[in-house]
């Protein structure tokens, strides 16, 4: 039994809670230094900017807690919205049609790939790494890479519900679904399961292919809604612009504690992840530092956050080794 | 499990029959047919173009970048690892050497300075990419952080520099031995292609028949088993991606001499190609298994598509889809294979 000391040493343990102090102190630090930190505008912008990320990285840790992964949600993403704008510039439609459109054919695309895995018995990685590949190479190759600029004006409208943007609605409609999906309903739980043991988790009666199909679809789905949000954003469609952002945000899901081997994730751990590189983009911007040098922190904070859960897992199971004995 | 048994099938030697020759390289047999296919495709569609000595040595020019670069990747992967900072890696060390070439050497220069500028900046980047295997390697082997982790991180902090430090730009301009490096040829041989080859083959004595190489696929196999039989697990790992960046090094040389420049975003789009590549090759990308002949038959068929497509006009757009569903289609056949291989080898040992 575990004494009320060593339980309030435990939560400082906690993955999330550290992120949290680092992000508060972070803020805080930015907020003396910058007076435009902490100014409403500045904070509504930030999650606006991010609200995209956010979207794909949902998706992305439900296949992470599989014990999948997914490198092909940006292709996914790229094509869906393509489709759609398509449709909306040629033929007209609705919100319900633009949804109808966008998140159907991620989730088709990211089915695709799940019947591949499973029929194939490969590698998720190397599936989705190849089906990237593959649907941006068809979406290049059929559009030749030429841009959509005359999207309708009721798609390109600025929306808002109660003052909060769009995106940022949409953002975080997706964010509450996922948390509800993985920690109260039963295929949910069947997703940890699957990435915490897949041998048991085929035992206990989960329809694996299912699940499968759930994971892929849902991560589809997910590119799906965030090509139309960054649509809507940047009211245009521009076939590689959401290329090439696959592993910025693998990093900030994975900054948030999820790990690659299944099994492991939460969504509020993700959240502070995007939370916390954006804050630290946002905070060097204001402080004058040149947007040359993001990358350069952006790495050296995913190494320090890495290197640190690594060290204090090898720490404490030293400890219990020590305690064992 | 069958299909376990069947990768390593018992034939007799005294009994050489076509079948033992398909089972004792399946992945190469499956290249060489590919490629034979591929080959006949592109020679009924285009036999004039195709069929012209310009296209192997057009080939020959192409291919040697993404191979060095594959196999780098390679080794990584055969430790059960993964290296995402290659190219990262690879363009700052050109741009190290580029800077200090263009910096240093004037118009007016003499010869030997040249030269001397010139070894300078090969060593300098030489360092600089054995200084990101070492950080890299360190952090894989003794924090024990999934490689997938760390590469992304270093590539990410690597680029980063490498963007900071040229604002985005390109640095490039180099005297005429560095370009020799990246369009010369030597007795009619591409010398880039010369370089690969040089590669390809230190890479392959010293993973099939040296301790380290023996080592690293152990450990792609069984990292603790091969821990508690003695093996020092993790400098071998610190080694293999040292040995990785010094390969990217390589690479760093013969994209800068072929480019004539050298900047922070180049072959960006050969990343994950590289790992097609490799595990086109056979290269487990579970760890363990992997031969360089088949990194270099994957490597051949790719080109071939690639440059097949290209003569008969045909979008570079839909070659890359066409190499995606390559990968798929090999791991299909791999498949079907094994499952053949294990139902004859059943009915061999039934027998």
């Amino acid at each position: 039994m575990p004494d009320q000391h060593s339980s309030y040493k435990a939560v400082f343990h906690r993955h999330d809670v550290q992120l949290l102090g680092i992000i508060v102190v972070m803020a805080v630090i930015f907020s003396a230094l910058s007076k435009s930190f902490l100014s409403p505008s500045n904070l509504v912008s930030l999650l606006e900017n991010y609200s995209v990320m956010a979207i794909m990285a949902a998706g992305l840790l439900v296949v992470l807690i599989s014990g999948g992964i997914d490198i092909s949600f940006a292709a996914i993403a790229a094509v869906s919205q393509y489709v759609m704008a398509t449709v909306l510039v040629r033929f007209g439609g609705n919100w319900l049609v633009a949804f109808g459109l966008s998140a159907g054919f991620g989730i088709l695309l990211g089915i695709v790939n799940a019947l591949l895995i499973y029929y194939l018995r490969a590698l998720s990685v190397i599936v989705t790494i190849s089906m990237m590949t593959f649907y941006f190479a068809i979406l290049m190759f059929v559009t030749d890479g030429k841009s959509l600029y005359n999207l309708p004006d009721w798609f390109t409208d600025d929306l808002s519900l109660f003052g909060i943007p769009f995106p940022v609605v949409v953002a975080a409609i997706v964010l509450l679904v996922t948390l509800f999906l993985l920690s109260r309903l039963s295929i949910g739980r069947q997703i940890y399961g699957l990435g915490g043991n897949p041998e048991a988790a085929k035992r206990m009666g989960c329809n694996l292919l299912g699940l499968q199909c759930f994971v892929y679809g849902y991560s589809g789905f997910m590119a799906g809604i965030a090509g139309l949000v960054q649509a809507h954003r940047v009211e245009e469609v521009v076939p590689n612009a959401l290329i090439g952002r696959e592993l910025d945000v693998l990093a900030a899901v994975v900054l948030g504690g999820a790990s690659l081997l299944g099994g492991i994730g939460t969504v509020s751990g993700m959240v502070l992840g995007i939370v916390l590189l954006a804050i630290l983009q946002n905070g060097l911007t204001l402080l004058g530092v040149s947007s040359y040098s993001f990358g350069f922190v952006t790495g050296l904070v995913i190494l320090m956050s890495v290197s640190a859960t690594a060290y204090a897992a090898k720490h404490q199971q030293k400890q219990r080794v020590r305690h064992a004995n | 499990m069958p299909t376990k048994a069947a990768t390593a099938p018992s034939t007799p030697a005294s009994r050489p029959s076509l079948m033992a020759w398909f089972g004792r390289d399946p992945t190469a047999t499956m290249l060489g047919a590919l490629i034979a296919l591929s080959v006949i495709f592109f020679s009924v569609l285009a036999p004039s173009r195709f069929l012209s000595l310009e296209t192997p040595r057009a080939m020959a020019f192409q291919m040697p970048e993404l191979g060095i670069l594959a196999l780098a990747m390679m080794i990584p992967l055969m430790s059960g690892g993964l290296n995402l900072a290659i190219i990262a890696t690879a363009n700052l060390s050109a741009l190290v050497m580029a800077a200090i070439i263009t910096k240093m050497i004037g118009p007016a220069s003499p010869p030997q300075a040249i030269a001397g500028v010139i070894a300078l900046a090969l060593a300098a980047g030489l360092l600089t990419s054995l200084v990101v295997g070492l950080i890299t390697g360190a952090i894989v082997a003794f924090l024990g952080v999934h490689p997938i982790l760390v590469t992304l991180g270093t590539m990410t902090a690597v680029k980063g520099i490498a963007v900071y430090a040229t604002n985005g730009g390109v640095i490039g301009g180099f005297p005429p031995a560095i370009l020799f490096l990246g369009n010369g040829t030597l007795l009619g041989m591409p010398v880039p292609m010369i370089l690969f080859i040089l590669c390809a083959i230190a890479v392959a004595v010293v993973m099939s028949h040296a301790p380290f190489g023996v080592a690293v696929r152990m450990i792609g196999s069984n990292e603790k088993a091969t821990r508690y039989s003695g093996v020092a697990t993790d400098w071998m790992l610190v080694g293999v991606y040292v040995v990785s960046s010094l390969l990217c090094w390589v690479g760093a040389v013969v994209m800068m001499a072929r480019f004539n420049s050298a900047s922070a975003g180049y072959a960006e789009s050969y990343l994950l190609i590289t790992i097609l590549a490799a595990v086109l090759g056979g290269v487990d990308p579970n760890g363990g298994f992997g031969k360089v002949l088949g990194l270099f038959l994957s490597l051949v068929l790719l080109q071939i598509i690639s440059t097949g497509f290209n003569l008969l006009g045909i979008s570079p757009h839909l070659t890359e889809a066409i190499w995606g569903a390559t990968m798929i289609l090999a791991i299909a056949l791999a498949l079907v294979r094994d499952r053949w291989m294990a139902r004859l080898w059943l009915r061999r040992t039934s027998n």
